[in-house]
């Protein structure tokens, strides 16, 4: 294969055989080959080792959550202590409640923010530093989120309550949403901005009409982050929402129950009932967030086609 | 190519003032920062022409194009001194709108840039902007037919507009620009990104477009402006301080491209340099 290959020579050279054709075929013991097949099998392995918990976890939910599920348990009360029966049909509630007041708190709050940061004035001193609050914040200790709204809300209002817990979890909420639809509005392409601006689109127009459709998708992505996240926590609940054994009702100023407290609150305790019950609540809790994200999803894949 | 003529039912007719001069632009300095981008620059677009701005890489054409709907206003550092008067206003003067001066003027770019909607969406949102209060189908039909592009997707107005060739993006974001009727249409570089059948589309409803709308089109091809255009102006580059960008030479086409006057400009046209 070197230059002076007689292919490649123009001259004839004389009564010299063609000795080597090029070597173009893959030789599999070549160092190269070995190291490929020998990367791609540690990457292989690496995937399955990082995903065996993630199913073992859902396997163990699944399998123990199921057992004891039955219809009942969304329409009954938690049994008391070592008592048969009983449901967890107050912390369904009490969950979906918890985070429709924490949406409600940190979704408009959290896209408001990222229009600052993301297109009013992506490069001032406020949004550089609005982001890296946001970002210290998504790393802050859940626990901390509950002592804040326990100083913030339950001690102001003398009381524990739903509301208290949903702004414990809202907390939680809009750093995670702030920093997904920021990126978001930054990704969309700055053509798309100009053509608006130069149809005459005033800055209003150009972020409600281009911009956050365009975005939506992320931004949506970002949301049910944040909802997966706050629907599992259980730290802030403790220290604002505790737990209560009866139904949340108007206006949602008592303790109020949540599947991540009574897991919590069920899974150490002796009565295989209870324990059973914790599993259960587990699940319930996994099928509730998928089905956000799922619904969430076909919403929007529905209205991007009629748009 | 199926153009329509009998579409010029729509649209008042262009304001201009007597002479037929629908802009009047004069730009002494145009800097960006410290940077001189342009200067010493004065045209005057005629009612119902087609003008192009020609020159090579950086001499500011485009930056004058962009003078005409204070689309420069978005760049940071942009300061101006001088005029462009529009229908004998000064657009840049600081009682004036500059949303409102965008209204009036539609622009379609160099990349074509449909929003991430459905075509039908695309088109009729100018006049959403305008909250116009008519029949929003039929200007929708009218803005697709005169771009020529109404037969290719009058089937699957529900599709997105991005999911079209680029040729037939660049012509829906024509029919966007023209839905609402607006005086004068810019164009910067609107084929540089599209094949020769397209481009020759786009020239060709450029020629039906004429009839209603005054056109300014910025190009990078001396054939196109050649083919095209009523009036050319030669821009150039001044690299003593910088570089400046300047109009060299400005008149009809055919004087540009076979008498030109300014011996830039005969080298230029005569492909000299680039």
């Amino acid at each position: 294969m070197s230059l002076s290959d007689p292919v490649a020579a123009p001259v004839p050279e004389p009564a010299r055989p063609r000795v080597a054709r090029l070597e173009l075929r893959r030789s599999l013991r070549s160092w190269r080959s070995l190291f490929s097949a020998a990367m791609s099998a540690l990457a292989l392995a690496m995937t399955i080792l990082a995903l065996t918990p993630l199913f073992s976890v859902l396997w163990m939910v699944i399998v123990r959550g199921g057992a004891k599920l039955r219809p009942s348990l969304f329409i009954e009360l938690p049994p008391a202590a070592g008592m048969p029966g009983g449901g967890i049909g107050n912390a369904v509630v009490g969950t979906i409640l918890m985070v429709a007041i924490a949406s409600a708190i940190a979704v408009p709050l959290g896209i408001l923010a990222a229009v600052f940061i993301g297109e009013f004035a992506p490069e001032s001193r406020a949004s550089t530093a609005a982001r890296f609050a946001a970002k210290i914040l998504t790393g802050m200790p859940s626990i901390l989120a509950g002592v804040f709204a326990y100083t913030v809300v339950v001690l102001a209002t003398g009381t524990f309550s739903a509301w208290a817990g949903g702004f414990a979890l809202a907390i939680l909420m809009v750093p995670i949403v702030v920093l997904t639809a920021a990126d978001a509005i930054q990704g969309v392409p700055r053509k798309m901005r100009e053509a608006a601006i130069g149809m005459g689109a005033t800055r209003s127009q150009v972020v409600c009409h281009v911009v956050l459709p365009t975005a939506r998708p992320a931004i949506l992505t970002g949301v049910m982050l944040a909802v997966a996240r706050a629907a599992g926590e259980t730290a802030p609940l403790l220290f604002t929402a505790l737990f209560f054994d009866y139904w949340p009702h108007p206006p949602f100023t008592e303790p109020t129950s949540s599947l991540a407290v009574l897991i919590y609150n069920f899974s150490g305790v002796p009565y295989p009932n209870m324990v059973g019950m914790a599993w259960t609540a587990a699940l319930v809790l996994v099928v509730l967030v998928l089905a956000t994200n799922i619904i969430a999803q076909v919403v929007t894949g529905r209205s991007e086609h009629s748009r | 190519m199926s153009a329509d003529a009998s579409l010029n039912q729509i649209g008042a007719p262009a304001v201009t003032s007597s002479n037929g001069t629908v802009i009047d632009c004069l730009i002494n300095t145009l800097h960006y920062g410290d940077f001189l981008a342009l200067r010493d620059t004065q045209l005057s677009i005629q009612k119902g022409t087609i003008t192009a701005f020609i020159g090579p890489s950086g001499c500011g054409k485009s930056t004058a194009l962009r003078c005409l709907n204070r689309m420069n206003d978005l760049i940071r550092g942009f300061r101006f001194v001088g005029h462009v008067l529009l229908d004998g206003q000064d657009i840049y003067d600081h009682q004036v709108d500059p949303v409102a001066v965008r209204r009036n003027i539609g622009m379609v770019f160099q990349l074509p840039n449909p929003f991430a909607m459905s075509i039908f969406k695309n088109v009729a949102f100018g006049l959403r902007l305008n909250r116009y209060k008519g029949d929003v189908e039929a200007r929708v039909e009218q803005a697709l037919r005169s771009a020529a592009i109404w037969d290719e997707v009058k089937d699957k107005l529900k599709n997105s507009g991005l999911s079209l060739s680029g040729g037939q993006q660049q012509r829906l974001c024509i029919a966007r620009a023209i839905a609402t009727d607006p005086e004068i249409l810019l164009m910067d570089e609107p084929c540089s990104a599209l094949d020769p059948i397209a481009t020759r589309k786009i020239e060709e409803l450029m020629f039906e477009l004429k009839k209603r709308f005054t056109i300014v089109i910025v190009t990078h091809n001396m054939d196109q402006a050649r083919r095209v255009a009523d009036k050319t102006a030669f821009f150039y580059v001044d690299t003593r301080q910088g570089r400046t960008g300047y109009l060299v030479e400005y008149g009809d086409t055919s004087q540009i491209f076979e008498n030109p006057r300014d011996s830039l400009t005969k080298e230029y046209v005569a492909g000299e340099f680039s």
